[in-house]
């Protein structure tokens, strides 16, 4: 038996094969897509992957670290650090600010983590050059994305950092590349004002005869002293022993610490349903708009294709070929225009993905996803074609 | 062989564009994605020396410090020395307004004369009632020889001893004034050379040689007790309050060599010595603190300047050594990632010293010549697929 598709197909193949592209091309930013929106969702996740804590402890109340500001005291870490079910316990401070390279600024977010031991929380999770940070000051370990190479100086602040390792996909829900400092250098880069602020604020305490009484030069050393410290860090990453409860250890830190503490679930929440909600929002209706777009581009080209073959179907209704044979002419016609939109636009989302500036992330499942629907919108759209084509007068091959 | 139908030319052609785009789609669909083997880079656990050492920053202090004040409020009136002076042992510095002192030394001197007076006036009176003494003892014995004979009554007798008591009494109260009139004088004395002593003391000299580093009171201003108005340094003897992680501070000791940065010449690093590892560490920045000696050449650094100080610690013995790269913590378990038989095996390791360049110990764990994970394109588990490259990205 012959394939009246094929032959068909190997007809007109140019004209088809580069519909076909035509149509991957689309699909191909369809795909694109819903790889910004699922990056957007894994930036997300990947900054609670790799600060590799189970449970946040921040400022009472607040939504920190990520979402809200907070603050709190270096030392509360030492309590949590006894509790029961707590395996580390180590202070984190993140903040998101320009830095200077060569000509140009880059922005990161910069994570002051804890060096002493390796593994602690807060640490980049893996490198993909270099080393860790070893001296305990002027060290840095880079994400990739911030363009930064091993041997870099950076000026963070006052001071300059010696770049001596480099990580990958370590980023801010932002998508901003992170710049890894030991915690007093991020403490410093944090809350040390500048000089010009140190020496205005010096200069209204020795004004304030309160905090500068005649008499006693001694106060006014004491509160400079105490305006121009900090000890305090944005969060605490606990980890926990693996026979405990997150949720127990979390109502515990809360109970006797009187601290706000988040679990990974409640973490992502905030991050996914809060922190980036409107954007990834923004980016889904899109992407349904788009799939909408794609689909009726796709049964309007199945369509005229059929409907520009309408004489030959009626010449092959002329000579007795059965309706059914017809149908499924088209509908094989239909479902390879389908597989080759869907293998190039595959192809095209995998090759551009890379380029684009936040991370694009295809996953296979969402992929496998696309495949069906564009099976299932090529099948629909072929009925259309096919009801047009059986609804075609033989007489039309003759009499035209 | 014979295929089931008959090609054209053109199904030819056809079959040459898609066959590579099977081909491409396959290969994008395994090598990029989640699908996609980690790229990883390998090393070997090999022997080498590791010189661990130790990294920390503080400022520049002066050993000794003199802060030159008044002992009681008072108004400076005059500022001998500016910053940056040298000056010696009892160079006069500044001086504290004496108000009404002189006078009140005048005064206890006039005191003191008038006491030597009334002591002189007291001796002049003791010679007169000795000699009124000696007069009454004289004619009593005359009465009484008289009295033998019967020419005189016994109340003239007791007359005269009456007399002669009344000339002793005289004497004592003469004594009796010289002595206070002399304790008077004494007192007054001493009034007076307190007073001296300080006059003296609102001289502000210098305890030791040294430079002026701090003017904080010029003439006119009023200071309190203990607040300096001048501040000395030994420009000699000048160190490096360091501070060092907690974590990082074992094996530091006294004597122990140091290189020493400062912030405004980290090209031309110094030479000292650990002179002290403090017994208190600081509780709150879980840090260590020490003292490092150090000779000055040149230009002396500026107190308070920032300072880095490296401790090179005594060199290991050879033994197996791993960049710090490679390790992991997974489970609570420090190791690292070992290909064994072309799989990922997590080996948990125990680690010693590391140095400056990222090499760790391996004191157990690992063998020689073992090829680990060092970078990974992603964070690792038992079950990733992986491919070796030689470098990353």
């Amino acid at each position: 038996m012959i394939s009246l598709a094929g032959r068909d197909i190997l007809h007109g193949w140019g004209k088809f094969v580069l519909t076909g592209m035509g149509l991957g091309l689309l699909i191909g930013v369809t795909l694109s897509m819903a790889g910004v929106y699922r990056g957007m969702v894994d930036d997300a996740q990947a900054l609670l992957d790799n600060s590799r804590a189970d449970l946040w402890v921040v400022q009472k109340d607040t939504l920190g670290p990520y979402a809200e500001p907070s603050s709190l005291t270096e030392d509360s870490e030492r309590p949590i650090q006894a509790m029961r079910g707590v395996a580390q316990a180590a202070g984190v401070t993140y903040l998101t600010m320009q830095i200077a390279h060569g000509d140009k600024d880059v922005r990161v977010m910069v994570v002051g983590a804890e060096m002493g031991e390796p593994g602690l929380p807060g640490q980049p999770t893996h490198l993909i050059s270099g080393r860790q940070i070893v001296r305990g000051h002027y060290e840095a370990v880079a994400d990739v994305k911030t363009g930064f190479a091993i041997g870099d100086h950076v000026r963070v602040r006052r001071n300059l950092y010696t770049i001596v390792g480099l990580t990958s996909r370590m980023v801010s829900s932002g998508g901003d590349p992170m710049l890894f400092l030991s915690l007093k250098d991020a403490q410093t880069a944090q809350f040390q004002k500048d000089s010009d602020a140190i020496v205005r604020q010096r200069a209204r305490t020795a004004a304030n005869p309160q905090l500068n009484p005649p008499g006693n030069p001694a106060v006014a050393q004491a509160v400079n002293a105490v305006q121009s410290g900090n000890t305090n860090v944005n969060a605490i990453l606990v980890t926990i022993t693996p026979d405990a409860n997150p949720d127990e250890v979390a109502a515990d830190i809360r109970r006797w610490q009187r601290l706000t503490v988040y679990t990974r679930a409640e973490m992502e929440e905030i991050l996914v349903q809060k922190l980036i909600a409107n954007s990834a929002r923004q980016i889904a209706m899109f992407l349904v708009i788009l799939s909408i777009v794609s689909a009726a581009i796709v049964a309007f080209i199945i369509y005229t294709m059929t409907i520009g073959k309408i004489r030959e179907i009626a010449v092959l209704k002329l000579i007795g070929t059965r309706n059914r044979t017809i149908s499924w002419m088209i509908l094989q016609q239909a479902l390879g225009l389908g597989l080759i939109g869907f293998i190039v636009g595959k192809i095209a989302a995998s090759l551009w993905a890379p380029f684009f500036p936040k991370y694009v992330l295809l996953l296979p499942s969402d992929s496998i996803l696309g495949f069906v629907a564009v099976m299932l919108i090529c099948t629909l759209a072929s009925f259309l074609a096919i009801q047009a084509a059986i609804k075609v007068d033989p007489a039309e091959a003759i009499g035209g | 062989m014979t295929l089931p139908f008959t090609m054209s030319r053109r199904g030819w052609t056809m079959l040459a564009v898609l066959v590579p785009l099977l081909l491409l789609f396959a290969w994008v669909a395994l090598r990029s994605g989640p699908l996609a083997p980690i790229n990883v880079t390998v090393t070997q656990v090999e022997e080498r020396n590791v010189s661990p050492a130790m990294f920390g920053i503080g400022t520049v202090e002066a050993r000794y410090t003199q802060k030159v004040g008044p002992t009681a409020a008072g108004r400076v009136t005059m500022v001998a020395v500016d910053v940056g002076d040298t000056v010696v042992a009892g160079q006069l510095l500044a001086q504290i307004d004496p108000i009404d002192l002189d006078q009140r030394i005048d005064a206890a001197a006039g005191g003191t004369a008038r006491s030597a007076a009334l002591e002189q006036a007291a001796i002049a009176q003791i010679a007169d009632a000795n000699a009124r003494v000696v007069l009454t003892r004289s004619v009593l014995a005359r009465t009484e020889h008289l009295k033998r004979g019967g020419w005189v009554t016994d109340a003239m007798v007791d007359q005269r001893r009456q007399e002669l008591a009344a000339a002793q009494a005289g004497l004592a109260a003469a004594q009796a004034n010289r002595s206070a009139a002399a304790m008077d004088r004494g007192r007054l004395g001493s009034e007076r050379a307190a007073l001296v002593e300080q006059r003296a003391n609102l001289r502000l000299v210098a305890p030791h040689a040294g430079l002026v580093v701090r003017r904080t009171a010029e003439p006119g201003t009023t200071v309190v007790a203990g607040q300096a108005v001048i501040e000395i340094i030994d420009p000699a003897q000048l160190w490096i309050n360091v501070r060092f992680d907690q974590t990082q501070s074992a094996g530091l000791a006294t004597g122990q060599a140091v290189r020493i940065a400062l912030r405004s010449r980290p090209d031309a690093p110094l030479t000292g010595t650990i002179e002290r590892v403090e017994p208190m560490a600081d509780a709150l920045t879980e840090e260590v603190l020490a003292k490092a000696r150090f000779a000055i050449t040149g230009n002396l650094p500026s107190i308070g300047e920032l300072a880095e100080v490296t401790v090179a610690l005594p060199a290991q013995p050879k033994t197996l050594a791993i960049p710090n790269a490679a390790v992991h913590r997974i489970d609570g378990h420090v190791g690292v990632w070992v290909i064994r038989d072309g799989d990922l095996v997590f080996a948990p390791v125990k680690l010693g010293a590391e140095d400056f360049g990222g090499w760790v110990q391996v004191l157990g764990g690992l063998s020689k010549g073992e090829r680990i994970v060092l970078h990974s394109a992603k964070a690792l588990s038992a079950n990733s697929r992986f491919s070796i490259v030689d470098a990353l990205p």
